[in-house]
């Protein structure tokens, strides 16, 4: 592969802490390789803002192999930046090309306020798997791996439901920041499975309510989220929960 | 050093053990307060094991949510003693596999407990609704790793952390909706606190004010992880790092064969100086991938341009019985031999080829096979072969080509060894308990199964193994005699001493207004580690490298350079914290090189190998584990705990 070196223009979000307004610097990078990651750019700009004295800017990231859904930039309007099914820390500089001007920002939503910089509090998350996210069995309970079979169709699309990584772009993506994405996709992971299913209904019903609580919009089927998830995640889940629900809360309304 | 292991014949000893450890009733475990610093696959399941038993536990973790933590980047697959593909794995096998891949310098009696219990982990997984691979039958499929004979690794995709991490992690956040766990994200823990000889508490730091909190437990769990970024680029996460282990390992814990690393043959490499962390392939690769060299050195043709008859294959070459599937440690030191000799590839010629030409072309072929097909033209197969690799590999090839953007379908992917794992870590007995009363380390940060070399696809195993199945018996046996301890107060004195040397700290580094960044000096360690400490060692190397260790922590501690205050968010303050102590072990790790004088595993030491090249240990005189206590600055005892093989005869590895 054939690489260049370019010259930049940065716009990125600076905010001191949660009750700081915050506001848009400016900053110009020079001689990026296009073999650096996205988050790499970043730490060569880190390090000449120490340099001058001034303070670096804060971003989320932890594995940088784009699977434990820590990094979290919204770059050029798009969170996770301009390539497909991809995160932050995988975007590679030759997305982009001498003199091109990209602006940073954090995810906007109300249920994930920003801390400092580019960091948001994500816990809202947590706390909607506290609501229901998981199976209720305890250490030492469970039966042989293989005393129940599970047709592979099935654990095939909960597996696909499992792999999201918690980032939250979709609710960065979307105008009303609905989380539906992020919480259909648990719903169908866990009730495609037969292990799930005794707890189905509350599951659906607990996880969405802490939703609600939590301040995430109402979905509007636009689909933002699904064109920005990088892993891929189907709005089919969507589909599902909303059917899930429904039945739901005509079961336990009797 | 006692390492506490129970009597009897070794198949029992885990049996007898849980039928005769000391049990807390379930209305004094409600009075008993545990505090866990890591969410990884160890912590994550001793804390939610332990919510469920009734403890009154705090977890911890610097990530923003617990479900962030390392482990959720394992790509390959976990082991288990199954057996389910009847192909002749038992608990005996997968002990003895392990024990050999350690290269005989582990624990018999503990790798026995984890052969046991590891069946029992992929079924709590599979309760807890963790989407392993299936067959079209409904049940588990296997695949075989890391070079073993049977097929016990159960994976999910490319993506096995991930989901074991996630059914750990659900089960704890069903723990802290129930009150039986109170999750601390986004601090520090950078103090024990010990009072009369015990463990009494941590002093933990909130990552986001900067505040200093004191917290109190009757025991201590680390799970904090491994060490692999004293080397600055490796595959672990960025944040991973030393120092939870480091404070314990002050407060008196001694540390255990710490210069037992882990390099693994199947990294993308280096691509210039702006490197921040290396890239994993996953181990599976290598089922199918040929590796090789240009025969002649210094050859800057394109790869597809090198004929057949002039390509090196060289582990084929030097080890025809295993081929590309030795080791990790025989493949990685081999890879580095060629390239130090000349032969390596790329601009850097710090590479090798991992090659599917071959594999794509015999799939295709198996797949025109199918059709009954004979008149396939080469065109047809070659598309054939691809779509096989693709659903084999799909998810590493992109993840191949968003890095470098060469697409592997059609170039032989560059690869080159990187540093993945330490087997070293906190030393711990049989009850995993370090030599400081109460304290206990699980999962990678302790060095308790793995012996001089980890096998793929166990410490999955053995993280999981350590928090549902094993903690859960041996705290008790402790605990039990500390139910009539009451909570002690944390304006104790020591807890006040704790936090005011660790505040003392923070303002030393911030006022030292250096000139160099954190991360200049942390790269610097890591190419002294990576040259002198690295893939092969010797005296001399090893004995500068610890000179210009203690010479580069001078310079650390009177001119780094960090940004910003205390109280607020400050990652660089964090970051200079883990540096500076990974300094110190990286001096450790070197004098426990130094003092090994044998190759074993991944330690290889030039003076010692046999003159072919390979690795020769010395059983008459190192046939143990080295625990290091801390006397002071500079200053390490050697302890030995003497290995004693019972049921495994130790032989020379081959792999010819
Ligand atoms: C790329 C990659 C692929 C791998 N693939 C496989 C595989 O296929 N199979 C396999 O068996 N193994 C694999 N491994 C190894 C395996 O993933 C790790 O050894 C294992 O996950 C470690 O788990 P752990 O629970 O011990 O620690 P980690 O998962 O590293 O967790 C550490 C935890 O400690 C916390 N922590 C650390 N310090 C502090 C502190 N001071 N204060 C508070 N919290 C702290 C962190 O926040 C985190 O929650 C792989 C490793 C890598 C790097
Ligand atoms: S659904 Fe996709 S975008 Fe939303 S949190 Fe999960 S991985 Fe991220
Ligand atoms: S840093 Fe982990 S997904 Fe990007």
């Amino acid at each position: 592969m054939e690489h260049y070196n370019m010259n930049l223009t940065l716009k990125v979000w600076r905010q001191k802490n949660q009750s700081d307004r915050g506001q848009f610097e400016t900053y110009k990078v020079s001689n990026i390789s296009s073999e650096m990651s996205f988050l790499e750019m970043f730490d060569v700009l880190n390090e000449e803002l120490i340099q001058e004295g001034k303070d670096p800017i804060a971003f989320d990231h932890d594995c940088r192999e784009g699977i434990c859904g820590m990094c979290s930039m919204y770059i050029d309007g798009k969170p996770h930046g301009p390539w497909q099914e991809n995160t932050t820390c995988q975007l590679h500089m030759r997305a982009f090309k001498d003199g091109d001007t990209i602006t940073v920002e954090p995810w906007r939503a109300n249920a994930f306020p920003v801390l400092k910089d580019l960091v948001t509090d994500r816990t809202a998350f947590d706390r909607i798997i506290q609501a229901g996210g998981f199976i209720s069995v305890n250490t030492g309970n469970a039966v042989d791996a293989n005393a129940l079979p599970i047709e592979k169709a099935k654990a095939d699309d909960a597996f696909a439901a499992a792999a999201c990584i918690g980032c939250g772009a979709c609710v960065a993506a979307c105008k009303n920041s609905s989380a539906l994405l992020f919480v259909g996709a648990k719903v169908a992971h866990l009730g495609l499975l037969p292990q799930g299913e005794p707890e189905r209904k509350e599951r659906v019903l607990n996880m969405v309510a802490q939703m609600d609580k939590e301040g995430f919009g109402a979905c509007t089927s636009t689909g933002a989220c699904e064109a920005t998830c990088p892993k891929g995640i189907s709005i089919s889940n969507i589909n599902r929960l909303n059917k899930e629900y429904l039945v739901a809360s005509l079961v336990s309304e009797k | 050093m006692d390492a506490r292991i129970p009597a009897g014949p070794l198949d029992d000893k885990w049996t007898d053990y849980k039928g005769h450890c000391k049990l807390v009733n379930p209305a004094n475990k409600r009075k008993l307060e545990v505090i866990i610093i890591g969410t990884g696959l160890a912590g994550a399941s001793a804390a939610a094991s332990l919510g469920e038993l009734g403890y009154k536990v705090k977890a911890f973790c610097f990530q923003d949510s617990p479900r962030r933590a390392h482990s959720i980047a394992a790509q390959g697959g976990i082991n288990a003693a199954k057996n389910y593909q009847n192909d002749g794995d038992s608990v005996f096998r997968l002990f003895y596999d392990t024990i050999k891949g350690g290269d005989y310098r582990a624990r018999e009696a503990n790798v026995h407990r984890l052969a046991e219990v590891s069946a029992n982990i992929i079924d709590q997984c599979v309760a807890q609704g963790v989407p392993f691979a299936r067959e079209y039958g409904g049940l588990l499929s296997n695949r075989s790793f890391g070079g073993t004979q049977v097929q016990r690794t159960f994976y999910a995709a490319g993506q096995t952390g991930q989901q074991l991490l996630i059914g750990a992690y659900q089960a704890l956040e069903r723990q802290v909706a129930l009150g039986n766990v109170k999750m601390y994200s986004r601090h520090e823990m950078l103090e024990v606190v010990i009072i009369d000889g015990k463990t009494r508490g941590i002093i933990a730091r909130n990552l986001v004010t900067g505040e200093l909190e004191r917290h109190f437990g009757h025991a201590v769990l680390l799970c904090s992880g491994g060490y692999g970024n004293v080397f600055y680029l490796s595959t672990n996460a960025m944040g991973s790092n030393v120092t939870a282990a480091w404070k314990a390992h002050k407060a008196g814990a001694y540390f255990g064969n710490p210069c037992f690393t882990q390099i693994h043959p199947t990294c993308i490499p280096v691509s210039g100086d702006h490197q921040s962390k290396l890239t994993l392939m996953s181990e599976s690769l290598r089922n199918d991938g040929r590796i090789w060299v240009p025969k002649k050195q210094g050859d800057n043709r394109r790869p597809n341009e090198i004929p057949e008859e002039e390509r090196d294959y060289y582990l084929e070459r030097r080890y025809p019985a295993f081929g590309n599937l030795v080791p990790r440690d025989v493949a990685s030191r081999a890879a580095k031999e060629r390239c130090d000799a000349g032969y390596g590839v790329g601009s850097s010629k710090q590479a090798v080829y991992l090659d599917y030409a071959a594999a794509i072309e015999r799939y295709g072929k198996i797949e025109a096979g199918k059709q009954g097909n004979d008149n396939v033209g080469k065109d047809e197969i070659i598309k054939m072969g691809k779509e096989v690799v693709k659903e084999k590999y799909g998810n590493l090839f992109d993840m191949y080509e968003k890095i470098t953007g060469e697409n592997p379908y059609e170039v032989p992917m560059r690869i080159y060894p990187a540093v993945h794992y330490t087997m070293g870590g906190l030393w711990v007995d049989y009850e995993l308990m370090t030599t400081v009363p109460g304290l206990y380390a699980l999962g990678e940060a302790n060095f308790s199964d793995h012996g001089a070399n980890r096998l793929g696809a166990s410490a999955l195993m053995q993280g999981l193994a350590d928090g549902y199945f094993v903690i859960p018996y041996t705290i008790g046996n402790y605990l039990a005699d500390e139910i009539r301890t009451a909570p002690i107060p944390t304006s104790h004195p020591a807890f006040e001493a704790a936090e005011k040397s660790v505040s003392d700290r923070l303002n030393t580094l911030m006022n030292i207004k250096g000139k160099q960044t954190v991360e200049s000096l942390h790269k610097r360690l890591g190419k002294i580690m990576w040259d002198k400490c690295g893939m092969a060692r010797n005296k001399q190397g090893l004995e500068e490298a610890i000179k210009e260790i203690q010479q580069l922590k001078k310079e650390f501690w009177s001119d780094v350079k960090i940004p910003g205050g205390i109280n607020e968010l400050n990652p660089e303050l964090d970051k200079a914290g883990r540096v500076a102590d990974f300094i110190e072990l990286g001096e450790l790790m070197c004098k426990d090189a130094l003092e090994r004088e044998e190759s074993c595993g991944g330690h290889f030491r030039e003076e010692s190998q046999s003159e072919d090249g390979e690795a020769l240990r010395h059983d008459d005189r190192f046939m143990y584990v080295a625990a290091w206590e801390y006397k002071g600055d500079h200053n390490w005892q050697l302890h030995k705990e003497e290995l004693v093989y019972d049921v495994v005869k130790p032989s020379t590895r081959s792999y010819k």
